[in-house]
């Protein structure tokens, strides 16, 4: 595998809104695991961390260039790096 | 390839990709819904004929993928594998192209013909977007017909497209490359073609998943090869050397060949002007789900809802009744006439079945509103927002966002039916939410309790009515949450969740078209259910009712009556012009059904042109009868009239009478009877008893019961309310009793049509029984606790509604902040990832 300078890393849950993240990889299994990658958390690619729900959870995310909305208990399966403004 | 005259297509795609659209698009009217077999998933199938060929088109289930990890792709996966359809369409949304490539790749590697339906090509349009059509058809070697399905565009191009492609050769379409585990593949594949297997599966659909780790498609494999085949160790084999290799699965190395493949096509097809980053829907929801502004809006889509459904809904009732009237008095003069005391068997049950429809049927103006404006929420996209909003309070009691939907539909404020909301909770994904919302979407406020309510608030709670109903309709809620946390952690805990991952769509301008069909489909439902078991079980009721009938002491005593009234009234006409021609009975009795009949029309008329209407009416059907109902300086007639009243309201009473302990005397009323040792605790009499035994046809029926068990004094054109009032407090039932009542009320099983449709939601009679047999119990304990408590602690009802409430707001909010203080599941995580 390439190697690139990793950014710090974190959970997606961890994420506060309005940051722009790479995925690093999934914790999740089975059914989490499909249907984060049929809606597009795929190693490697962007997310956006759009907004919270008024009472914290879930929270919205844009991948690509639609809006998945995901718990904190999933979130939380998923391994992100901060892309810097820059790079992005 | 010769042209098949019958064509068998599937319409594939994702979830909000329009593919009810384009499916009503394609088949236009000619559409039908069955069940897909074993399951509960509809199947939708409609068929239209181009250029002479019959095309039979299936709906499949909007899925993300057709993986074997839920129950809609299971089901989408079998009909592609075992009907083998001649062509595929796959419905893909033209403004989310990568995503929706991901589930292309899928229908493909299954080796189908494929049609590429790109639809929704405006909103991608008018987000910037420019698909270049030919490459993305040259990429994917498939046809690609461009849509918009709301308008009905590309109906044309996609029809040929299909016939088309079943005449093309195959090979052409795209395989998507696994790059280095390629030989691999070709291995397993060739050795796969040597069985069984090559006959029934799309081999190198096959070898993929078997590669990936499907589950499904190993059990396949172990189905007809055995669980120890030389196939089933080659793939493990070539898992566990990737693996070793290459620090990844192979099922992640194979998500990410196909994502550059997708990220590829995508690059190369498609152009984005460069604008604001802003569409239309981020500007809406900026406002929308705006931490401060989204709770306000939230309260006022509800109150709107509320306003124009059940308030406005029920005063078109008003419009919509006569025409029911008009239907019941249709069917009474079918029926055989009414008798002097006792009117023939089918007459009496033929009436009690129409007022039983009839009771339901009065809402569907409410129904066709409140669907109209849930059809308008879903899509328009903001249903989804409102599951987002509210998922974490759902979320603390073991329900689902989506669970809003089937509560607002069951009747969260007041007046909703539990029957489509139950039909509704087909779409929450998870099986444990699912379960718990279907068990407590009958606790709503369904339109059939309020007139029991307010029967009862009325009688014992005048001063305090509001509040009351206040109280019943939001205690309603905290229970049913209550409930949900009760059984998600007790007998649903083994069901399967799944992670509530849910696309937030962009905002739709709402068709006419899919508004009007998605409501008339709801409130059909709805109708069926008054037609079929409704009606079914207002006879059994009417049944137990009825029999065994009043004993022959009994009989013979209100016949004397009835006697000694028409020998009065003969008296009294003695002498009369008009009298001879009353001397037989049944001429007597015509009158009277008739002088009955024009009173029951009079009460129903309001103006006074429509009172002059009725009296025409009457006296171009009866001319020589309507000078008794209105005499008018005829003095013979006028004696007739007067003393017409008189016998026709001695007959009133004693019929009134006889129903009276008719049903006393009855196999329910026994029951009833049998009951009131228990019931004592919960401070329920034997009418209550029955009055909630008859209700459970359908919960209309126990006003009426109530309505014939209190008669006291129905004769000084006392209502209901002043007679339960008079009656009750002279046996002592206080406010308490009333309270208790109406928390039984409240949390008591579903009617037998919601029954029904959680037999068909869930797939088993035992959670049907146990639908009704958890709420009773449940619902007698906790009368039981508010009458005897109160009794013990000397409150009265009011007061002890205070407390009830205070206890089960505080209950509701202690359960739902728990996780407050109790490590939560993603806390853990966290500490695992450390």
């Amino acid at each position: 595998m390439k190697h690139r300078k990793r950014n710090r890393c974190c959970r997606l849950c961890d994420i506060p809104p309005g940051q722009t993240t790479r995925i690093r990889c999934h914790h999740a299994k089975g059914a989490i695991r499909q249907r984060l990658l049929d809606l597009g958390f795929v190693p490697e690619s962007e997310v956006d961390v759009v907004r919270r729900a008024p009472l914290g959870d879930p929270i919205q995310c844009k991948v690509a260039d639609y809006n998945v909305t995901l718990r904190n208990a999933e979130a939380a399966l998923i391994e992100v790096e901060e892309v810097s403004p820059e790079s992005a | 390839m010769e042209q098949k005259k019958n064509l068998l297509v599937g319409l594939a795609g994702q979830q909000n990709s329009g593919k009810s659209t384009t499916f009503n698009m394609l088949t236009g009217a000619n559409q039908h819904i069955a069940n897909y077999p074993g399951v509960t998933v509809d199947k939708k199938s409609g068929s239209y004929t181009f250029e002479g060929v019959r095309v039979e088109t299936v709906d499949l289930p909007g899925t993300y993928s057709l993986t074997s990890f839920s129950l809609e792709e299971r089901v989408a996966r079998d009909f592609l594998i075992n009907e083998k359809p001649d062509v595929i369409v796959n419905v893909v949304d033209a403004s989310s192209l990568k995503r929706s490539l991901y589930f292309t790749f899928q229908v493909l590697e299954m080796g189908f013909g494929v049609v590429v339906a790109l639809n929704m090509m405006d909103v991608a349009t008018r987000n910037g977007m420019t698909i270049d059509i030919e490459k993305l058809q040259h990429r994917l070697g498939v046809d690609v017909i461009p849509t918009v399905g709301r308008k009905g565009r590309g109906k044309k191009e996609l029809r040929r497209a299909i016939l088309a492609t079943t005449k093309r050769k195959e090979g052409l379409p795209l395989t998507i490359s696994y790059e280095e585990i390629e030989p691999l593949l070709k291995k397993l594949q060739e050795k796969l073609a040597t069985t069984v297997l090559a006959e029934n599966y799309p081999l190198r659909w096959l070898a993929v998943k078997l590669v990936e780790g499907d589950s499904e498609a190993e059990r396949i494999l172990i189905e007809h090869l055995g669980s120890s085949s030389a196939e089933l160790e080659l793939t493990r084999k070539i898992r566990r050397e990737f693996e070793e290799n290459h620090y990844m699965t192979v099922a992640d190395y194979m998500v990410g060949c196909r994502d550059r493949l997708a990220s590829s096509i995508v690059e190369s097809c498609v152009t984005r002007e460069a604008q604001g980053g802003f569409n239309i829907s981020e500007k809406i929801d900026k406002l929308l789900l705006n931490r401060f502004a989204a709770p306000i809006f939230l309260i006022l889509t509800v109150f709107l809802i509320y306003q124009l459904s059940i308030v406005k809904g029920y005063e078109l009732t008003q419009y919509w009744w006569p025409f029911l009237a008009k239907f019941r008095a249709i069917v009474a003069s079918l029926l055989p006439d009414a008798g002097l005391l006792h009117d023939p068997y089918i007459r009496s049950m033929g009436l009690w079945m129409v007022d039983s429809a009839n009771a339901l049927l009065n809402y569907i103006p409410i129904f066709l509103i409140l669907f109209s404006l849930i059809a308008i929420l879903e899509d328009s996209g903001y249903m989804a927002r409102i599951a987002f909003i509210l998922d974490k309070m759902f979320n603390a009691f073991g329900l689902h966002g989506q669970s809003t939907l089937p509560f607002i539909l069951g009747g969260v404020f007041a007046g909703g039916c539990a029957v489509p909301g139950v039909m509704s909770t087909k779409g929450i994904p998870d099986e444990r939410s699912r379960m718990a919302t279907i068990l407590t979407v009958p606790y709503m406020n369904c339109l059939a309790k309020i007139p029991f309510y307010t029967l009862l608030v009325n009688v014992f709670f005048v001063q305090y009515k509001s509040w009351t109903m206040l109280f019943l309709s939001t205690f309603t809620i905290f229970a049913a949450l209550l409930v949900a946390k009760f059984l998600t952690a007790t007998v649903l805990k083994t069901k399967e969740t799944a992670p509530f991952v849910m696309e937030l769509p962009n905002y739709h301008p709402p068709t006419l078209f899919g508004v009007g069909q998605r409501a008339i489909e709801r409130t059909w439902q709805y109708i069926k259910k008054v037609g079929s078991i409704v009606i079914a079980v207002s006879v059994c009721v009417f049944t137990l009712l009825q029999f065994p009938g009043l004993d022959d002491n009994r009989e013979a005593y209100y016949q004397k009556e009835m006697d000694k009234a028409v020998t009065k009234f003969y008296t009294k006409i003695e002498g009369n012009a008009y009298a001879p021609q009353f001397q037989e009975e049944a001429s007597l009795v015509a009158l009277i059904n008739l002088y009955t009949d024009f009173k029951t029309a009079r009460l129903n008329v309001k103006s006074a042109d429509a009172s002059k209407a009725l009296d025409d009416a009457y006296r171009e059907s009866y001319p020589n009868l309507f000078v008794f109902m209105k005499p008018r300086g005829d003095k013979d007639a006028k004696t007739i009239n007067k003393n017409l009243r008189s016998l026709a309201s001695k007959r009133k009473s004693l019929r009134r009478e006889i129903k009276n302990e008719n049903i006393e005397n009855s196999f329910l009323g026994m029951f009833g009877r049998a009951l009131e040792p228990i019931t004592q605790f919960a401070g329920f009499d034997w009418k209550i008893n029955v009055a909630i035994f008859s209700s459970f046809a359908a919960r209309e029926s126990s006003v009426a019961t109530i309505g014939v068990l209190y008669q006291e004094g129905a004769d000084d054109n006392k209502s209901l309310e002043e007679r339960m009032g008079t009656e009750t407090s002279s046996s002592g039932f206080t406010p308490l009793h009333a309270l208790a009542v109406m928390v039984f009320f409240a949390l008591y099983p579903p009617c037998l049509a919601t029954t029904i449709m959680i037999k068909v939601q869930t797939n088993s009679y035992k959670w049907m029984l146990f639908s009704m047999l958890f709420p009773t119990a449940l619902g007698f304990v906790v009368a039981s606790c508010i009458f005897t408590g109160g009794m013990a602690l000397g409150m009265s009802g009011f007061q002890m509604m205070i407390a009830f409430y205070l206890l089960v707001v505080l209950t509701t909010i202690l359960v739902g902040t728990r996780n407050k203080w109790l490590p939560s599941r993603h806390n853990r995580t966290k500490a695992i990832l450390q």
